[in-house]
């Protein structure tokens, strides 16, 4: 896949060189190298440790779950895991950063190579394939929060976050418009969601993006680029990209050079500036941590972890395409999210198990189900999937109610709202309701004979061979049925009836 | 009956258990001699109330029939730990007034094995230092004077000189010491005490204020080889806050003592025979040779080819981790702060550092700023890192021959206060024989043999494998037997 | 004096060098975050280029195919288990902070 992703110069047309370094949160109970707690929104440096404070003489221990989930998202990516790896320190000084360094991973860091597949066009998943290279992802401590706004002439300094594991994954400069990247970020979620890695909640910041942007007149060098620093949504990294992209167009056409340096974005002006850059800052004095030893991995440690991953969402829409026999587009959404998918297969297993059916012959009708009704339903309410008011359980009694007969099309979207308001069982509200469907064919004769009785000219008028007519007697007949015969069953009748 | 404050540990400890004196008597004495002890300046901090406490303790429990390995022994520590409710500094005026909340693990086991404490010991400010003399609080004096007449102050050696000093001065019994090129050696040879270094990772780093991270060890100072074996198997033991702590046992060292060094073999390396090394220093190692072999040991020589790049690679590697373990002393969360009008965070940050801290230590966060710094990574830190592993090669290869290795502690005896102090070079080849066995992380100990022509203490090195403490104290106590050192300092303070 | 054989090798060394010049060790002691006036740098560059020179001996030693030291005493990396055993200890984290306020350290504003 070529992007034909161009910006429109005084000079020509521009091409655009994205990289991402994703900072993901590892999902852990305790910090990297303390036994402090990660939970998010406590009173300020409650969630501390002497260690995260950088007392004299405190001294970092590895957690191992951190470990863990960084060896599983390697793997969950393809990428080589380093057997033996090490942490280093990075030096500069700031308030959020008692140590006066932070510990990371340069020289050796715990994963290598790896790579992503992302879809551009979720309509068209096969079709518009892109590879992302993956250069590395290592483990870091992150750093604490300074506040600005609460005194005049002061920085206020909570370290509760001060230490909590990062993964920063760090991506080849293999995008080429802010479609790409946002894709990229998207497909990266999710299969960190997918492994339990991270949660990927970009709002509170378990996951944020430095946005490296370059631009160069096509089949050109690489520029020089610019690194936007902690972008916290999709939306924005697309935004960093276009602007960024313009504004070193611009500087170059107007005969400036692009600097290498750090810039931050202004949501509310949708632009980056340039951090009050210092002197020192690419000079970060990088040398192993002697506080920590080297970190060998087992053979069993890799191959626990890797036995631990869960089936990833590319393995899943094939498999959803050719054992579920689902369209590409549909497996698709089904498989976007670890969630969703969840869901569909607990739909998808009651399904059969309440048919008594394969999951293969069930799997089509929840498909359909679950991507327009449920959505549609959920999505006028304003709720997520995970707080869905119908269970899957639900959802498969009201399928198995449309599959034996009990309710039709029109009837089954009757009880699909009232569920969707009450959250009550499909059955119980077909019982109160009354809504069940029937193929009595006594009681339809009996109506029918009535209507046939009541509209003798129509009767006439359609053996004459106004067929259309047939519709004003189906409708006749439901009207009459208050809706529950089963329409099937009322057209033979008819037909019988009106010879 | 004897003075008190004339007893060692193994003394204290088994006269307070056989009734011939109370804690509360032994804890008092020794509190009447940091009392006393102004003119040397041993102590930054003075707790007599601690060391009665833990005696009154020590009484109960010993009534009760619970007393425990060191009920009775006031000891003092070294101000590179960190002590719960009391100022610890490290010597330095960056951390003047912090009182940790929570106890360094070394001190914590003694404690815990019912020591008291007499005060916080002076040092080298962050330990960096070979003669006392870079202390915020002032230079700590060695009780030892030239036998000249003259009274000029003399170094006790350093960084671990408060603690040499109280001990050959009997104001303390024993006490802790810290090394990381030779901080608890060298004091120890300058004031004709013991002193043990024991295998890196033996004794917890967890709550010592950190100097160099891969080198700096705890470790006990005493007036014996059997004293320092007591304190060390209290002091040493595995501990998970610290992931460089070794997981092994801790063996019982005193039970193990023996000085019969039959079947064992003594290595000389050739490459310590420092051409300028003055004479009576080759004399008293000749001697040392003596006594190995009186005492059954077979005699080799040995080459360490790689010995003369230690001191240029520690005084590289030491000031690179101390560049970055000294960042946290910024002002913000503790200790001292210094904010010029108008100042932002990081003109606070300079400010408070360069107030904070003294010349030597702002000298070594310069070095090791410097060589970590871009384009001089490689060829000085890396460089360093992989002759260390050249220089623990040399040893691998030496203990293919011997089992110990016998080296003169220091290449000269204690000098005056002053006289090195303005040529750094000088001062830190002080540490030429004690360094290379830091920078491989070996286990070992210095021990007094003799005086110099001037009257002042001489010390022998024994270096030993890795983990082969008990090796290495039998060997120091081979050398104590024959020795027979017990010149003392006459009293002035 | 008893170190001239070893002073002398350093001499030696010093003499290969590459000197630090002062706008150098105003720029080191500027990332180290130490305040330091031109005088003192003066001051402070003898110093320094002495010790840089002696360690620059180093540079003699043949260390190809040499691995740095990585652990001093062989050793493995002990992991930790996931669980919180610490924090909720606010009163000891500011206990010695010069300045804190609201549960919070205090420093001069800083404008990103
Ligand atoms: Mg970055
Ligand atoms: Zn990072």
């Amino acid at each position: 896949m070529v992007s034909n992703y161009r910006i429109q110069g005084a000079t020509g047309e521009w091409e655009v060189v994205i990289g991402l370094e994703v900072h993901a949160q590892i999902t852990s109970h305790s910090k990297l190298f303390s036994g402090a707690s990660t939970e998010f929104g406590q009173e300020p440096n409650c969630n501390v440790s002497l260690v995260d404070a950088a007392m004299p003489g405190m001294l970092p221990v590895v957690n191992g779950e951190c470990l863990r989930q960084a060896v599983r998202t390697g793997l969950a990516l393809n990428a080589q895991i380093n057997r033996w790896s090490r942490f280093d320190r990075k030096n500069y000084f700031y308030a959020d950063l008692p140590q006066g360094y932070q510990i990371s991973q340069l020289f050796h860091p715990i994963v290598g190579e790896g790579e992503i597949e992302v879809s551009l066009d979720e309509k068209d998943p096969e079709g518009t394939v892109k590879t992302i290279g993956i250069e590395r992802i290592h483990v870091e401590q992150d750093a604490g929060k300074l506040m600005h706004d609460q005194h005049p002439t002061m920085s206020y300094v909570d370290l509760n976050r001060c230490g909590v594991a990062l993964m920063e994954i760090v991506s080849r400069p293999d995008m080429a418009s802010p479609a790409e990247a946002g894709a990229y970020v998207r497909k990266l979620r999710s299969i960190l969601r997918y492994v339990g890695s991270c949660d990927g909640n970009m709002e509170q910041g378990s996951m944020r993006a430095d946005v490296n942007v370059s631009v160069r007149k096509p089949g050109d060098e690489l520029g020089t680029r610019t690194e936007t620093k902690n972008v916290n949504s999709i939306r924005f990294i697309q935004q960093v990209v276009e602007t960024e992209a313009r504004r070193q167009v611009d500087l170059i056409e107007d005969g400036g050079t692009v600097v290498q340096e750090t810039r931050l974005f202004d949501p509310d002006k949708g632009e980056t500036r340039s951090m009050r850059s210092k002197e020192d800052a690419h000079d970060y004095r990088y040398f192993p941590d002697p506080d920590l030893l080297p970190i060998e991995l087992s053979e069993e440690f890799v191959a626990e972890a890797k036995a631990s991953l869960p089936e990833l969402p590319d393995a899943k829409r094939h498999r959803y395409e050719n054992e579920l026999g689902l369209s590409a587009y549909n497996a698709a959404v089904l498989t976007a999210e670890a969630e969703t998918a969840r869901w569909f297969e607990g739909l998808a297993a009651e399904s059969a198990k309440k048919q008594g059916k394969p999951e293969a012959d069930v799997a089509k009708a929840a498909a359909n189900w679950l991507i327009s009704d449920l959505f549609g339903g959920l999505n006028k309410l304003g709720v997520d999937l995970d707080s869905s008011p119908i269970s899957a359980a639900q959802g498969a009694e009201l399928l198995a109610l449309v599959a034996d007969g009990t309710l039709s099309g029109p009837l089954a979207k009757q009880v699909f709202e009232i569920m969707l308001e009450t959250g009550d069982d499909p059955e119980k509200i077909v019982e109160e309701k009354g809504l069940k469907q029937t193929s009595d064919t006594g009681a339809i004769e009996a109506v029918i004979a009535d209507i046939l009785a009541a509209n003798s000219d129509k009767v006439e008028e359609y053996r004459g061979g106004k067929d259309k007519l047939f519709g004003f007697f189906v409708g006749q007949t439901m009207k009459a049925m208050q809706g529950k015969a089963n329409p099937k069953v009322v057209n033979e009748l008819l037909r019988k009836a009106l010879g | 009956m004897t003075d008190i404050t004339d007893l060692g540990v193994a003394e204290i400890r088994d006269g307070f258990r056989g009734g011939a004196f109370s804690a509360r008597e032994v804890a008092e004495a020794f509190n009447d001699a940091v009392a006393g002890s102004d003119a040397l300046n041993c102590f930054i901090v003075k707790t007599p109330e601690k060391a009665l406490e833990a005696a009154d303790e020590a009484d109960r429990a010993l009534a009760a029939g619970e007393a425990k390995p060191l009920s009775g022994v006031p000891l003092g520590i070294k101000d590179l730990f960190c002590t719960k409710g009391v100022q610890s500094t490290a010597a330095s005026h960056i951390l003047e007034g912090f009182v940790p909340p929570y106890e360094s693990t070394v001190s914590g086991n003694l404690l815990e094995a019912g020591a008291g404490m007499l005060g916080k010991l002076n040092m080298d400010q962050f330990a960096m230092g070979s003669s006392n003399e870079t202390s915020y609080f002032g230079n700590v004096v060695s009780p030892w004077r030239r036998n000249d007449g003259g009274n000029t102050p003399m170094s006790p050696g350093g960084s671990s000189g408060g603690t040499s000093s109280a001990i050959a001065a009997h104001i303390v019994p024993a006490a802790t010491g810290t090394d990381t090129g030779g901080s608890i050696r060298q004091p120890a040879a300058f004031t004709g005490i013991c002193g043990m270094k024991p295998t890196y990772g033996r004794c917890s780093r967890y709550g010592m204020v950190a100097f160099a991270s891969s080198l700096d060890q705890a470790g006990p100072m005493a007036r014996s080889v059997k004293d320092c074996a007591i304190l060390l198997e209290a002091m040493a033991g595995y501990d998970a806050k610290d992931s460089t702590s070794l997981n092994e046992p801790v063996p019982h060292w005193e039970a193990g003592l023996s000085g019969d060094l039959k079947g064992k073999k003594i290595g000389i390396p050739k490459e310590y025979r420092v051409d300028d090394m003055p004479e009576e220093i080759d004399a008293l190692w000749k001697q040392g040779v003596e006594w190995m072999r009186d005492a059954g040991a077979e005699i080799v020589d040995v080459s360490l080819p790689h010995t003369k790049y230690a001191l240029p690679a520690y005084y590289i590697i030491a000031p690179a981790e101390a560049s970055a373990n000294l960042a946290r002393y910024d002002g913000v969360r503790y200790g001292l702060r210094e904010t010029p009008d108008g100042a932002n965070l990081q003109e606070m940050y300079a400010a408070t550092r360069a107030a904070g801290f003294g010349d030597e230590v702002k000298r070594r966060i310069m070095i090791g700023t410097y060589v970590l710094s871009a384009g001089f990574y490689d060829a000085y830190f890396t460089q360093a890192t992989k002759v260390r592993t050249l220089i623990a090669r040399d040893f691998d290869q030496a203990w293919d021959s011997c089992d110990y290795l016998l080296t003169p502690t220091a290449p000269s005896a204690a000098f005056g206060l002053g006289d090195l102090s303005d040529d750094p070079i000088a001062m830190y080849l002080n540490d030429v024989f004690t360094v290379p066995s830091s920078l491989a992380g070996l286990p070992a100990i210095a021990v007094p043999g003799g005086l110099s022509k001037q009257g002042l203490p001489l010390g022998l090195q024994i270096i030993g494998k890795a983990l082969d403490e008990q090796g290495v104290m039998n060997a120091g106590l081979a050398m104590e037997d024959r020795a027979g050192f017990t010149a003392r300092a006459e009293k002035w303070w | 004096m008893h170190f001239t054989r070893l002073q002398q090798r350093r001499g030696d060394a010093s003499r290969a060098a590459m000197s630090v010049d002062t706008q150098t060790v105003l720029r080191i002691a500027s990332l180290a975050r130490i305040a330091m006036s031109e005088e003192e740098a003066e001051r402070l560059k003898p110093e320094l280029n002495n010790i840089l020179g002696w360690v620059e001996q180093l540079g003699e030693v043949d260390t190809s195919g040499v691995e740095p030291l990585a652990a001093v005493i062989a050793n493995h990396t002990r992991m930790r288990d996931d669980v919180v055993t610490d924090g909720d200890k606010r009163d000891d984290i500011l206990a010695n902070a010069p300045v804190a306020e609201h549960g919070f350290f205090a420093v001069p504003k800083v404008i990103e």
